[in-house]
């Protein structure tokens, strides 16, 4: 069979078949009612047989997987975080409006004058049924065997059981309370239907009692406390439920608060304070990272690229290594050896001279740790880099310029370093960047202390940004995902503005225009 | 090279010689300290540098095997190392694998081709990729759980969710790859394209063979990269069996449960696998390119 007249059907096939499974994925998104995400969907899917069908939109067959990457796994979360950023999400607004009805709509209460019952939880296989015995007239019920865990409400039915009958004699003795304790959330969940037509719940670890919800909805979203009276109205301002008198009923719901989250950023003195400081050692620590490990990378690749210097793969390898462990790890170990009171290094800096440094407790000598164990940890990804990009460089200019007798240092200033530049300045950038935002090397190694004195706000003297906005978002009871989103669009901002007048400086432009 | 070599020439060799190994140890003390942390018995500092007794038992207790000490203590291991190791292996091949399915064309695309908005886009993949998953954190957190709703497999808790998390970082590599195309002479595809191939035979017979040791390097840099990657997978992992090494290991040096000695065996354990990967990966990054490409 000839292999280019089949082309034709392996296409149209490989179309039919992609134009199937994207119709029952929109099909099911739409199931689940969200139309609004089944058409994006269906949008998507359609731009997608258009680009790699389409000879119009051939450059595109190229772009498409990346742009597809970026806006689903880099764009996506950092729309949704700014749009966080106006509403004030947080652990006392974490539901949904929708949900936060429910949970009220949930509640219960038990009315003057409604039975109440003893219960026991008794094993029955790997199931487990509830006996009730009613505290008025001692009528004994048992329901059917369910299981446990539960997580939402289940409805079981109950049947009177006479004393002496088979079934209640069969049963396994109670579980102690100890044990009905552990289940007292899915218990909570369980409503017994008596056969009287009766609704009880659970009203403490030893009692059943009816139960009637304590809040209806009325037709205009209000809720009527079914108790005391009261009308609860949601305030789309507050994110709450609030009585007529404003008084605010937990829990509450996300709202859009517009720009509160941004004022408070500008105007609390508990955020301008040592925001300044920690924004200036975010620069420095990572300005002087990309230095030490330019420096230290490239002189490594250069020097290891060297075909006289025996043994550069033994070098290579073992200069590797740093990047080879994972940086987690890396940062845990020197967190330990420069550990002030156990730490190996004290150990060596004692014996040897007698030192015992605060690696840990002087802000200074924390920073210079810091910087340490970064270049450690980065010079390898440069060398990386420029040993890749030396291998670019032909060697007939070396060879031009050993004729021309221009001795290590000229080749490396002459040659090596303006032709590497280059394609290393975006690198240069991101890994600016990397480090402006490296979290994990300062949450693993000094946590951002030694504190500050006298902040409301945790905060410490080699806090970067993001850990500032972290120990804010996720130290603080009050978890501020709202003002963290806000915090964390700034950082952004102020990101994206360094690196576009990077771009202008360096004249990258420029160089893409060609 | 010149092939004569002078008196100055060899002492230069041996200076960078000593230079090399005054560095390495300088650079491997933390390697060599914490291979005799894992040796020495107990998990606290002894005093010697050099262990005096030799104890295996922070190495079987990462490999998962319980320890009798000599006084008839059993110790079992505090932690599952291995299968955390096997997490962060799988999570990380695929997120490396898939990041250069992704973006390898696009790269291509932005080196070679020219269309609308072209400096734009590029320019803002490069702001882009500025914003750091954890600024994100919460936002990826609320996502996840919404597409588990759906597709539990890639929700909260699944190691297809952090795959799908970590193919965030495709932006750097994009601009690695495009990178190096630009630093692959055109001529070479015009040579091609002369011949008769159509423009995805050129991209595919001719720039994408030239391109292997850059893949290699991206390959090897989205893996080191997702293995390591801390904050979204604490955020996202919630189960013991379905920690990652990076979220699991700093379990091992809690203020109350200091365990010094058994972190040291299993972070030696751990680096290794991502040693041979890359010593797999090196063989491409240092064969020589362009150079004879051109020349032949």
């Amino acid at each position: 069979m000839n292999k280019e007249a089949l082309k034709p059907y392996i296409k149209w096939g490989v179309l039919s078949l992609f134009s199937l499974c994207a119709l029952y994925v929109v099909m099911v998104i739409h199931m689940t009612g969200r139309p609004v995400l089944a058409v994006l969907v269906m949008t998507g899917f359609f731009l997608t047989a258009y680009i790699y069908t389409s000879a119009k939109a051939y450059t595109f067959r190229y772009l498409f997987p990346g742009l597809v990457g970026m806006g689903l796994f880099v764009v996506l979360p950092l729309a949704y975080t700014i749009n966080m950023s106006f509403t004030n999400y947080s652990s006392t607004n974490l539901l949904t409006f929708q949900r936060a009805t429910n949970y009220l709509l949930d509640e219960t209460y038990r009315p003057a004058g409604g039975d109440s019952y003893r219960f026991t939880l008794h094993p029955a296989g790997d199931d487990y049924r509830i006996q009730l015995v009613s505290d008025g007239s001692g009528a004994h019920y048992l329901t059917e065997p369910f299981a446990l865990p539960v997580d939402q409400t289940v409805y079981l039915d109950a049947a009177a059981v006479q004393v002496g009958e088979a079934a209640l004699e069969s049963l396994d003795s109670a579980l102690p309370v100890r044990e009905v304790i552990q289940h007292r959330n899915s218990l909570q969940e369980v409503v017994v239907q008596l056969p009287s037509g009766a609704e009880v719940g659970m009203a403490g670890l030893r009692e059943f009692a009816t139960v009637l919800p304590l809040f209806k909805a009325e037709d205009d979203g209000a809720l009527v406390n079914q108790v005391t009276g009261e009308v609860l109205r949601p305030n789309f301002e507050s994110g709450f439920y609030e009585t007529e008198a404003g008084e605010r009923v937990p829990p509450g719901f996300r709202v859009q608060v517009g720009l509160n989250n941004y004022e408070r950023i500008v105007n609390d003195p508990a955020f301008q304070g040592p925001f300044v400081r920690i924004f200036g050692w975010t620069v420095a620590f990572a300005g002087l990272t990309v230095l030490f490990t330019l420096i230290v990378g490239l002189g490594l690749a250069v020097l290891l690229s060297w075909e006289k210097l025996n043994y550069r793969g033994v070098y290579r390898l073992l200069l590797f290594l740093p990047y080879a462990v994972p940086g987690f790890i890396s940062i845990l170990v020197f967190r330990g050896l420069f550990n002030e009171n156990f730490g190996e290094i004290n150990l060596i800096l004692d014996s040897l001279f007698g030192l015992r440094v605060s690696w840990f407790s002087d802000p200074a000598l924390a920073k210079t740790m810091i910087l340490i164990v970064n270049t450690w940890l980065g010079y390898p990804y440069i060398m990386i880099l420029c040993m890749g990009l030396l291998k670019a460089i032909p060697n007939d200019l070396y060879e031009a310029s050993s004729l021309a007798g221009v001795g290590p240092l000229g080749n490396l200033f002459k040659i090596t370093a303006p032709l590497v530049m280059k394609p290393l300045l975006p690198l240069l950038i991101a890994s600016f960047a990397f480090n402006f935002n490296n979290f994990v090397l300062i949450a693993l190694l000094t946590g951002g202390r030694p504190d500050f004195i006298g902040t409301t706000v945790p905060s410490g003297t080699t806090d970067i940004l993001v850990t500032y906005t972290y120990r804010i978002a996720f130290e603080d009871a009050g978890r501020d995902f709202g003002l963290a989103a806000a915090i964390s669009a700034v950082i952004f901002i102020m990101v994206a503005i360094m690196s576009f007048i990077n771009l202008r400086v360096m004249k990258v432009d420029r160089v893409e225009a060609r | 090279m010149a092939m004569v070599t002078g008196t100055s020439g060899r002492v230069r060799v041996i200076a960078a010689h000593i230079f090399m190994v005054a560095f390495l140890a300088l650079i491997l003390f933390p390697f060599l300290m914490i291979i005799s942390i894992s040796l020495r018995p107990g998990n606290f500092a002894s005093g010697s540098l050099i262990p005096t007794e030799i104890s295996f038992e922070h190495w079987a207790l990462a490999l998962g095997i319980p320890y009798e000490l000599p006084d008839g203590r059993v110790l079992q291991p505090p932690f599952p190392v291995l299968l955390w190791l096997w997490n962060s292996v799988k999570v990380a091949f695929w997120t490396a694998f898939l990041i250069l399915v992704l973006s390898t064309t696009s790269a291509y695309a932005f080196a070679r081709m020219h269309f609308f908005g072209k400096r734009t886009i590029l320019n803002s993949i490069l702001i882009l990729q500025m914003f750091p998953a954890v600024l994100a954190l919460v936002a990826i957190y609320a996502i996840f759980e919404t597409i588990g709703h759906y597709i539990p497999w890639l929700g909260i808790n699944s190691h297809g969710g952090l795959i799908l998390a970590y193919l965030g970082g495709i932006a750097l590599h994009v601009w690695t790859i495009k990178g190096y195309f630009d630093s692959i002479p055109k001529e070479i595809e015009d040579a091609a394209r002369v011949d008769g191939a159509t423009p995805f035979q050129t991209f595919r017979y001719v720039t994408l063979p030239m391109a292997v040791p850059i893949l290699a390097v991206v390959f090897v840099l989205a893996f080191v990269m997702a293995i390591i990657e801390y904050p979204v997978a604490s955020v996202l992992m919630q189960t013991t069996d379905q920690l990652t090494l990076a979220v699991g290991s700093r379990f091992y040096l809690q203020e109350q449960r200091y365990l010094w000695g058994n972190f040291a065996a299993a972070a030696i354990l751990s680096g290794l696998p991502i040693t041979i990967v890359f010593l797999i990966a090196q063989r491409w990054i240092v064969s020589g390119l362009t150079a004879g490409g051109v020349k032949g």
